[in-house]
């Protein structure tokens, strides 16, 4: 709550750990904005779910068909589904630089900008909503994989650590394409970057083949990459194949995604000057 | 003798060479409704964006209800309501919802919220409609809408940038009627910009006008009407200090210079 000063009437805001949930209270209302925008227009996770049941069906059924990429014991189709769901989520997150953009064009941004809600709070919400989005497509994907006869478990505890690992992912890559708009703060240059980086983020990740299958440059850059490190978790929890290092796949995907609001926060008012 | 409200002295601003804003001082007084006039580029916009604490302050000094504009952002934002120059609701939340959404951004308490939010659409005649997508409204409920959002947290100081432009005069009407019904119901500070005159003078306590970014006359409309001369109009006024012509001759510019000219002037609004 904000406090009244000696003037009547004039405000001033909250300080010290009085700010704590001030904070957390508008996180949750920009949350509940996009939650609310989801809600009117349904449609929209359906027609996110096309691409990702494409990948499966297309892509997948013929690779699985020609055995050309190595994946031991594991099926294919069952090894691909969890790069799916990150291929899926990354494409929705890596596009929300340009609906800041929009909003900064039609005016919201510069609104939202003089309210006493700080950038990070807006950041969070938009990262946020970037996972809910993302989320659908665990369970979309999970549906047509149990269709398909993909062996995928069905146990709800990990499916729901899934969730969190891609709204954790999500919110990473929202993040840098916000901070990607702060940067070029340009909607036209923002497409074509963001064009330019999906496909790298993508194939130099573990999302569609192995590491062990990439020459030494490529892994390298996988190594850096969050989304094999969401990858990687996604598979042992969805599909049961191990990981190296379950605990780092997790730490650097909470690490990427408050870096990501830190740096998409700091350079958010740059769009509005 | 009562702080003003808001009170900028010596403010300048600069976008690289081109100076948007020039030695700008000027007192608003509680509860006082001030016009900012001016043409095209004058420097009204940039002004609004300093005082919203939008752009940093780069030269001068702002206080706002004795808050500092450099330092004490975060208390200045708590005070103000603001409409901007473009309709900017969000079109696929309701009416209602997108005033509930301000209200809990101002902290307006829980406990309030429910009544301020169906006070606010009251006053501005949309509660009928407050179920419907904003993206359906029109043009001058989605102002009155943007008013709602902006009166939800009962400011102290609102701040109207050109709210009126594109709207047809019923709905301009409307925007003003509403506007004078809350100041004089909470007995907030206004200031506006506007290239409407007669609003101006129908509207306002006081008039600024700015041209080249500097101010150029201050006083009640009918001083400065008075000082033009006999049966003189606000407009007179106007085109007395901001003048006639188009702007330069851009035919002697070359392209960059005309090209950065115009990214400065939509800086500078």
């Amino acid at each position: 709550m904000p406090v009244e000063t000696t003037t009547p009437g004039v405000l001033r805001a909250p300080r010290g750990w009085r700010r704590v949930p001030n904070t957390a209270a508008r996180i949750g209302t920009f949350a509940w904005v996009e939650l609310q925008k989801l809600h009117h227009d349904r449609t929209e996770l359906l027609t996110r779910m096309v691409q990702p049941a494409l990948w499966l069906l297309i892509f997948g059924t013929t690779f699985s068909r020609l055995h050309v990429i190595d994946t031991g014991a594991v099926p294919y189709l069952a090894f691909l589904a969890p790069g799916i769901i990150a291929q899926s989520a990354l494409f929705i997150s890596i596009f929300y630089g340009i609906q800041i953009i929009w909003d900064r064009d039609a005016g919201i941004l510069a609104k939202l900008m003089v309210t006493p809600a700080p950038a990070s709070t807006l950041v969070s919400g938009k990262a946020f909503a970037a996972g809910v989005r993302s989320v659908a497509q665990v369970v979309g994907v999970l549906a047509l994989a149990y269709l398909m006869g993909i062996h995928m478990t069905a146990n709800p505890l990990r499916i729901l650590a899934a969730m969190v690992v891609v709204m954790l992912g999500s919110a990473f890559f929202a993040c840098l394409s916000m901070t990607l708009a702060g940067l070029v703060r340009n909607r036209d240059r923002l497409m074509g970057i963001g064009q330019a980086i999906t496909m790298p983020l993508f194939f130099a990740s573990n999302a569609l083949y192995p590491v062990a299958v990439m020459p030494e440059w490529l892994r390298w850059l996988s190594r850096v990459n969050p989304m094999s490190y969401e990858v990687d978790s996604l598979r042992l929890l969805l599909v049961g194949i191990p990981s190296a290092h379950p605990w780092l796949d997790i730490g650097v995907l909470v690490v990427a995604a408050v870096a990501g609001v830190a740096a998409a926060s700091a350079l958010l008012r740059r769009l509005v000057r | 003798m009562n702080r003003p409200a808001i009170d900028c002295r010596h403010l300048t601003h600069r976008y690289g060479e081109f100076t948007a804003v020039d030695d700008f001082t000027l007192q608003i007084q509680t509860g006082e409704t001030l016009g900012l006039l001016g043409p095209n580029g004058a420097g009204k916009t940039t002004v609004v964006r300093l005082l919203t604490t939008l752009v940093p302050i780069q030269h001068g000094q702002v206080q706002i209800f004795g808050l500092d504009a450099r330092h004490d952002t975060m208390d200045i934002r708590y005070n103000l309501g603001y409409v901007p120059q473009q309709l900017s609701i969000e079109p696929t939340l309701t009416g209602k919802q997108n005033v509930e959404w301000f209200a809990r951004l101002y902290d307006v308490p829980r406990s309030q919220r429910a009544a301020r939010v169906r006070e606010a659409l009251d006053a501005m005649r949309l509660a009928d409609v407050a179920d419907r997508l904003a993206g359906t409204y029109s043009g001058g409920m989605v102002r009155r809408l943007e008013l709602a959002q902006a009166l939800v947290n009962r400011p102290a100081l609102l701040i109207l940038d050109e709210p009126t432009v594109g709207l047809d005069p019923i709905a301009r009407d409307g925007v003003w009627s509403q506007v004078a019904h809350m100041q004089e119901e909470f007995g907030m500070t206004v200031l506006l910009t506007t290239h409407y005159m007669e609003e101006a003078d129908a509207l306002c306590d006081r008039v600024a006008l700015m041209h080249h970014g500097a101010l150029q006359a201050v006083g009640t409309p009918s001083e400065l009407k008075a000082r033009a001369g006999a049966e003189a109009t606000l407009e007179d006024v106007f085109r007395q200090h901001a003048g006639t012509e188009l702007g330069e001759d851009t035919t002697r510019m070359g392209l960059g210079e005309i090209r950065a000219g115009r990214r400065a002037a939509r800086h500078a609004g």
